[in-house]
């Protein structure tokens, strides 16, 4: 059995790209707010977080800004480009097809 | 948009990476405080909280590794790193360093020196207008045998052209020239000279669409055979004797003491068909109306534009039927069945290519050798190194980071030697485009962007060559067992040894490759300068002369001035003997004719009864030493109207009268304007007409008949006691006593004669031979420390044999015997390449067998001598290992 952090392969990307979708997030955020809404099943370690992030802030989909954060420490928030919108959208479409297939297969009556 | 942001995170990337790195710390560091903020809430103590945020956290410079090689240029960031770490392990080993960087040096200086060259001889487009659609059209004739392109190619007749052009539409259009010269003399007292001219027809600048850089080209009017002489200057005569002074276009020049108006001057790029031809005149003006109309006088070279999307097979049909129907109308005279077309661009290349593509190919071997060797040398680091390595390896370092860093040692060598390569290559380009004899188009060559991006390529494949056997090798899998391997562990590695043995069989292989080319070359460069001509070469001075047919229009004051000039020159002091001829032996301009024999009448032409024409005086022969085998030479008896008797030559005599006595019998030949017999009254040695073909047929006819067409351009020849050259301005003296207009060409030796028609092969076998010396002198550098590598790994077994008895005699066997496998191996594999680079080669080889056993037995045993040289100083050192000291030795 895999650890409950284990995650589907490519979704972190869209995980993040859906978390700060509403408003700009920083890292701790991103992470704390992913397992919240998951009910602690999806926990995101630091390992793969991180890297991540900059890498969709290299491909142009985020945006960093540094700002005080609520701990009143200067803290980098990420925010969704334009064309990480687009891509948001792409992602979800995407996994919306391929859940909906994988559902098909695991539970059609075979 | 988004290629805007990734542009700006590249941009801020590449410029503010230090800051984005403090900055990924500190988002890091924040990630870090909400945590011990948390732990802190969740009621632990401050030292607790931050242990377990540390715990949970992980090791912050991994992570900050990871994240950071998310970064655009990271690629870089790595390359260079290796650069550094590469930089600074080969300075710390400058003896190694300069020797791989020499090297490389020298391979890839010599590949881009005949690259330029072979890119701008026979690569780029010649520079006409859509050189493409441009081709040369032959006369061909069925039965006579191939020439230089492996097909008859016969120059094309002046009525034959005409008949072509006007007759056939299936080219564009169809422009010929013809080899031409004249004498140029000034209008104030200038020195009179020989120079090299065309007939080119009216449209022959266009039909190569070549704009005149000043006035106009020939108008179809002016190239008629009684039309107004004009001319056209080649731009270096432009500027030599006109000083590049505009006014020159309408006033007249006197060539062969006529006066032509200058209408045109060329471009100063312009150099077909050879940078020899000063000025060009209409076509139709190198004539006489005879020649003219003749199907059966081929001289000239026909250029014809396709027109577009037309293939060249296609086009050159109609001109085939036109000419096949010519040879039926022309039966007794020859007239060739068809015609044919060739490219031009392979026209002017095709003496050159062979020899070129010769040359690259051994440049590209050598710098083969060259990489196998640094290959070699860096193989032998890779086992000095193989402990740091593994400590790398064992610390996470992953292969492929550890090939890639090797390999960046090779690429510094191969770069630093392409840097150097180039600036010597520079020096060589020019050196061997002026050195190159006979190279056509060589005012082209120059180092380009081509020649750069070629290097640069050449320099990546020779770095991806030399770095990738040994990169590999050294980085194996058995990370473990280098680590355990104590140098008290006998035998070594035996794998990388191995590897060694092959790249030095490889080497040996390629370098006996070289060395046969090289020694076929040379051979048969030996063999044409030591070819007998048929004549006596020592203490012979030639030199040329053109009497101008306006001056000397009559048979009687062409013979006057031959005679005079003749009496003037035997009586200077040191000359032996003088006479004249039309050309000398070894000088390949020779006229041939087609004739009969009466004697066997037939009823259409016979194309192998063909024979080289000479004029020739009476004392000729025994100037020359030309053996006189049957009858009588000429006497001054020959002369005016009296000139039907010829000299044939052995060849002449063996071939047509080979059961009959030929003196007495006759010939059937047009030579003085019409067909009549000439009785052979004597039969000569044979000569060669090029020093590089075989002998052929030849018959002499007395220049005192004065005949104005075959008797007004003559050759000197004067047999000297002493050195020739010191006659050449005292006979000069005599042209001018006689005519101060007479301009004097081509003075020369016999023995320059010679050298000049063998410069290339020399060249060539020079140069390859260079390429194949260096070669050599690889391979032995590479055996030394092939073999010393082997010594010192097996120092230890050595001396266990040394202490258990065994004699050192057996010793130096056992280690020469290890190291003379693969040169052995080597040779072989070699020798078989060379045969078959023998017969690739054979073309340009004379008198030489690809096969030949000289060279390969000299090649077997010089290779066989270095492979020993370079064993014996590690061998003889193996012998004297003292035991105690090895087995200790750590």
């Amino acid at each position: 059995m895999g650890k409950p952090s284990d995650l589907v392969q490519g979704t972190l990307d869209l995980l993040i790209l859906k978390t700060i979708s509403l408003e700009p997030k920083h890292g701790w955020a991103i992470a704390k707010r992913i397992q919240q809404i998951s009910n602690e099943a999806l926990q995101v370690q630091q390992g793969s977080l991180y890297p991540a992030l900059h890498r969709l802030e290299q491909q142009g989909w985020i945006r960093a800004k540094w700002r005080e954060a609520e701990s009143g420490r200067a803290a980098k928030f990420y925010s969704l480009t334009a064309a990480g919108r687009s891509q948001l959208e792409r992602e979800l479409e995407n996994w919306n097809r391929l859940s909906t297939a994988i559902n098909l297969v695991v539970e059609s009556g075979l | 948009m988004r290629w805007l942001e990734r542009f700006r995170m590249a941009v801020l990337m590449l410029f503010r990476r230090r800051a984005e790195t403090e900055r990924l710390s500190a988002e890091l560091q924040f990630h870090l405080q909400q945590q011990i903020s948390e732990n802190l809430a969740s009621g632990m103590n401050q030292d607790e909280a931050r242990l377990a945020a540390l715990r949970s956290f992980g090791n912050p410079a991994l992570l900050r590794d990871q994240a950071r090689s998310e970064w655009s240029w990271s690629w870089l960031e790595k390359f260079m790193r290796d650069v550094r770490y590469g930089a600074r392990t080969l300075r710390r080993t400058p003896g190694f360093t300069a020797i791989a960087v020499l090297v490389m040096a020298l391979g890839i200086g010599a590949t881009a020196s005949m690259f330029t060259i072979v890119n701008a001889v026979l690569l780029k487009p010649l520079p006409f207008h859509d050189p493409d659609r441009l081709v040369m059209v032959y006369e061909h004739f069925r039965v006579a045998p191939a020439n230089a392109g492996g097909f008859n190619y016969n120059s094309v007749s002046a009525a034959d052209f005409r008949d072509w052009r006007q007759q056939t539409h299936s080219f564009q259009d169809m422009a010929a020239w013809r080899w031409f010269g004249f004498n140029l003399t000034g209008e104030h007292a200038e020195l009179p000279e020989v120079v090299t001219a065309g007939g080119g027809s009216w449209n022959l600048f266009s039909v190569l669409g070549v704009p005149m850089a000043l006035g106009r080209s020939f108008t179809p009017q002016e190239d008629q055979p009684d039309a107004d002489h004009v001319a056209i200057l080649s731009w270096s005569l432009f500027q030599r004797r006109f000083h590049g002074n505009p006014s020159v276009l309408g006033r007249q020049i006197r060539l062969n003491a006529n006066p032509y108006t200058v209408v045109g001057v060329l471009p100063h790029w312009f150099t077909y068909p050879d940078p020899s031809v000063q000025v060009w005149v209409p076509y139709a003006s190198t004539f006489t109306p005879d020649m003219y109309s003749a199907h059966d006088f081929h001289q000239s070279q026909v250029i014809a534009r396709l027109r577009p999307g037309s293939a060249p097979a296609a086009a050159v049909k109609p001109v085939s039927a036109l000419q096949y129907r010519l040879h039926q109308a022309n039966l007794s005279a020859p007239v060739a069945e068809d015609a044919v077309t060739r490219p031009l661009m392979q026209d002017v290349v095709m003496n050159v290519k062979t020899p070129l593509i010769v040359l690259l190919c051994a440049v590209f071997c050598m710098l083969l050798i060259g990489c196998l060797n640094v290959s070699n040398l860096l193989v032998a680091r890779g086992a000095a190194r193989r402990k740091e390595v593994a400590v790398r390896g064992a610390l996470g370092g992953g292969r492929s980071a550890l090939i890639l860093e090797l390999m960046t040692e090779s690429l510094l060598l191969c770069l630093a030697g392409a840097g150097c390569g180039l600036l010597l290559s520079l020096l060589a380009t020019k050196w061997l485009a002026n050195h190159l004899p006979d190279l056509p188009r060589a005012n082209a060559i120059h180092v380009d962007g081509t020649v750069l991006v070629f290097s640069l390529g050449i320099a990546l494949l020779a770095a991806l060559l030399a770095g990738l056997l040994p990169a590999i090798a050294s980085t194996g899998k058995d990370v473990l067992t280098a680590l355990q391997d104590s140098s008290r562990s006998v035998g070594g590695s035996a794998s990388r040894a191995s590897l060694r043995k092959i790249l030095l069989s490889t080497e040996i292989a390629l370098t006996v490759i070289l060395l046969v080319s090289a020694g076929l070359l040379f051979k048969s460069f030996l063999r044409l300068r030591t070819a007998d001509l048929g004549c006596v070469t020592d203490h012979v001075l030639t030199m040329k002369y053109g009497l101008p047919k306006t001056q000397y229009d009559t048979p009687a004051k062409i013979i006057a001035f031959h005679q005079s000039l003749l009496e003037r020159v035997r009586r200077l002091p040191g000359v032996h003997s003088a006479a004249l001829v039309s050309t000398v032996p070894g000088e390949k301009a020779v006229n041939d004719l087609v004739f009969n024999i009466p004697s066997r009448p037939s009823s259409s032409f016979q194309l192998q009864n063909d024979t080289l024409t000479y004029t020739a005086g009476p004392d000729y022969f025994r100037t020359m030493q030309i053996p006189l085998l049957r009858g009588r030479v000429f006497t001054d008896q020959e002369r005016l109207t009296r000139y039907h008797y010829i000299v044939v030559s052995k060849k002449f005599a063996d071939q047509f009268f080979s059961n009959t006595n030929p003196i007495g019998e006759e010939i059937k030949i047009v030579w003085s304007g019409t067909l009549e017999n000439y009785r052979i009254i004597g039969v000569v040695g044979d000569t060669l007409w090029d020093v590089t073909q075989p002998v052929k047929p030849a018959v002499y006819f007395p220049i005192l008949s004065g005949v104005v067409t075959q008797t007004s351009n003559a050759t000197l020849v004067v047999r000297t006691a002493g050195d020739p050259l010191a006659l050449s301005v005292p006979i000069q003296k005599q042209f001018a006593m006689l005519d101060p207009s007479l301009p004097v060409s081509g003075v020369l030796t016999m023995q320059q004669i010679v050298s000049k028609s063998t410069s290339s092969q020399s060249f060539n076998a020079t140069l390859v031979l260079a390429f194949a010396g260096l070669s050599l002198l690889l391979a032995a550098i590479g055996l030394y420390g092939v073999l010393s590598y082997l010594v010192t790994q097996r120092v230890r077994e050595i001396g266990i044999r040394i202490a258990l008895g065994a004699q050192r005699s057996q010793v130096l066997g056992l280690v020469l015997l290890d190291v003379l496998r693969p040169v052995l191996i080597g040779l072989l594999v070699g020798l078989a390449g060379g045969a078959a680079a023998g017969m690739l080669i054979r073309s340009i080889l004379y008198g030489t067998s690809p096969a030949d056993p000289l060279v390969f037995a000299v090649i077997i045993a010089s290779l066989l001598l270095t492979a020993i040289a370079a064993c014996v100083v590690p061998a003889i050192s193996a012998s004297r290992i003292e035991p105690v000291q090895a087995l200790r030795s750590e």
